[in-house]
């Protein structure tokens, strides 16, 4: 029996467009993707990056895309219910299972994040962020101030003595998001993102109008200047200095970054745009409504994130500085920006600006990771939507309460992101590239995703998902694990907390599965299924 | 900044625009693409009620 609750759509094209978008568009756009550009062979890095994109990133997501349609036919929103219908066989609803766990799993610290994003807005915009008057230790305070705020030097520093101002934000974005989820798709979600991400473009538009209009630093105005902070992303270099910028090119761990940004950045195997597109009709189009979340994701990416934060970082601070303060995706974000902004004219202002389009950029992803549980809960036990959300919010508050009390050197955040944020979506990923490929096939699927397309799919695509995706996947995941994998791994056997945050994951993860048989129970024989009638005005 | 820099900078940010609007542009000039794909937010779905 497939599910027989009120049907829910999207409103209109641009809202679905915007929505994917968002759930796309994040901190990593403006803070992961510079860092790792300039570390990885600058303007270089950017042909392993394209590449990418045509040959994992867009075929993937058309391919999710396709799926999510695919399976609303029969009813189904979520991701166990989803590739059950396209598998035809109950292994697949448990391995839809994955769906679920990741973006709960992920919002648990990523809500925490996006807390932080508004108390640093917050703080900027009343005028409460101070590293001193000292330039010389604007790094050293910047680090303090990030430590304190998150608590990263002792376990409880959060909830010791009260609740801390950043447990404080996390409440506010946390009920937020919910009250936004509750809603529905519609009149939640799609409202939400059409005015969030014009808004976001807007504050990031300003952002870098400053930072290109920067004067040079008076300090060293011949180096310290944007050209030159350009040049430090933008130019592409060896990592050797002495050889040709195009040996970057052979370096594996190069296309291995380059890949995992792609990949990480378009929210691929997140079981976010399946449940997303779930809410189509049958013949609404994928193919461009893909491409154009796809690229609006680049744009926010390439075009802002890759010309706002690391010229602006270098005119201020110049390489070394930067590298002190921190070019990962925490230290750029919370470390060095605030030390350039310490440094700017009116730089509370635009510190709020910058701040609060990040926020913006959390929440619009942040909202995606939930729909899919909720979608879930509501077709595979029946739950009403105030149950679904309010089921959701206990469960995603445990393991948040744990992220935020577990935060000393922010291991538990960091297993959490490792484990899932990380290894999981590459098995979900090939997971959803095996089955529609080479399990529902992939001239099946060909045609799924043709049907109500509004621009043509090369016939090459066909090739490419069923042997080029998967095969790149593959490796690029064989390579992570030989990087990442041990370190990770020794951790897990030194106990503590890594290993509490592991068998937390476990016991989510088996609780759903449970719950996929509970729901499979309702659902039915995967192998009978038949799909709804088409409904009043369908194409 | 180099010219392999500019080179590899401006067609970047060329290439990733140019897709954009033109996606942009396809999604609000194709006949119905602008319409409302359905009414649901004047459909009630009656379950965020007790």
């Amino acid at each position: 029996m497939t599910p027989q609750r009120p049907r829910e759509y999207w409103g209109t094209r641009i809202g679905v467009i915007l929505a994917v978008a968002g759930s796309a568009v994040g901190l990593g756009n403006f803070l992961r993707f510079p860092g790792n550009a300039a570390q990885n062979g600058g303007g270089a890095f950017m042909v392993p990056y394209f590449i990418s994109l045509l040959l994992l990133g867009i075929p993937l997501c058309w391919a999710e895309w396709a799926m999510g349609r695919y399976g609303s036919r029969f009813g189904y929103n979520s991701a166990p219910g989803i590739l059950g219908a396209l598998g035809r066989h109950r292994f697949w609803r448990y391995a839809g299972t994955l769906g679920v766990l990741i973006p709960v799993v992920i919002y648990m610290y990523y809500v925490l994040i996006e807390a932080w994003c508004l108390g640093y807005a917050w703080h900027y915009l009343v005028g409460k962020f101070s590293l001193g008057d000292d330039p010389a230790q604007y790094v050293t305070k910047s680090k303090e101030f990030f430590s304190e705020f998150v608590g990263d030097a002792q376990d409880g520093m959060m909830v010791r003595g009260g609740l801390q101002i950043s447990v404080v934000f996390w409440l506010i974005v946390f009920a937020l998001n919910f009250a936004i989820v509750y809603r529905g798709v519609a009149r939640g979600i799609e409202r939400f993102c059409t005015y969030a991400m014009p808004l976001m473009g807007a504050c990031a538009l300003i952002v870098l109008l400053r930072v290109l209009t920067l004067p040079p630093n008076p300090a060293d105005p011949q180096t310290l200047n944007v050209l030159n902070g350009l040049g430090y992303m933008w130019n592409p270099h060896a990592a050797d200095a002495g050889q040709p910028w195009w040996t970057t090119l052979k370096d594996p761990g190069v296309w291995l970054a380059a890949a995992g940004q792609i990949f990480f950045s378009l929210s691929v195997g997140f079981g976010i745009i399946i449940n997303y597109a779930s809410y189509l009709r049958r013949r609404d189009d994928v193919v461009l409504s893909g491409l154009t979340a796809a690229s609006t994701n680049e744009f926010f990416e390439v075009c802002l994130g890759g010309l706002i934060t690391i010229p602006a970082a270098f005119v201020f601070l110049g390489v070394v500085g930067m590298q002190q303060a921190g070019l990962s995706t925490f230290g750029l974000g919370f470390n060095t920006l605030p030390v350039v902004f310490a440094h700017m004219p009116a730089g509370n202002l635009f510190g709020f600006l910058w701040f609060f389009m990040l926020f913006l950029a959390a929440i619009t992803s942040s909202l995606s990771m939930l729909q899919p549980a909720v979608a879930f809960f509501e077709e595979g036990l029946g739950l009403s939507r105030r149950a679904a959300v309010t089921f959701l919010g206990l469960l995603t508050a445990l393991g948040s309460g744990f992220v935020i009390y577990f935060s000393k050197g922010l291991v538990a955040l960091d297993t959490f992101d490792f484990w899932v944020g990380t290894a999981l979506i590459f098995v979900m990923a090939m997971l959803q590239a095996i089955l529609f490929a080479w399990v529902f096939g992939v001239e099946r699927g060909y045609r799924e995703l043709c049907a109500g397309a509004q621009m043509r799919v090369p016939r090459i695509w066909r090739f490419v998902i069923k042997f080029v995706s998967p095969t790149y996947l593959v490796v690029i995941f064989a390579l992570w694990c030989f990087h990442k994998l041990p370190d990770y791994v020794e951790q897990l056997g030194q106990g503590g907390v890594a290993l509490m945050g592991v068998l937390f994951i476990a016991t989510v993860l088996t609780f759903l599965l449970i719950l996929t048989h509970v729901a499979g129970q309702r659902w039915g024989d995967p192998a009978r299924l038949t799909a709804l009638p088409e409904e009043e005005g369908g194409a | 900044m180099t010219a392999a820099g500019w080179v590899f900078m401006l067609s970047s940010v060329a290439f990733v625009t140019g897709l954009v609007i033109f996606c942009f542009y396809r999604v609000l000039t194709i006949p119905n693409a602008a319409e409302h794909l359905r009414g649901p937010l004047n459909i009630d779905p009656g379950d965020r009620d007790d």
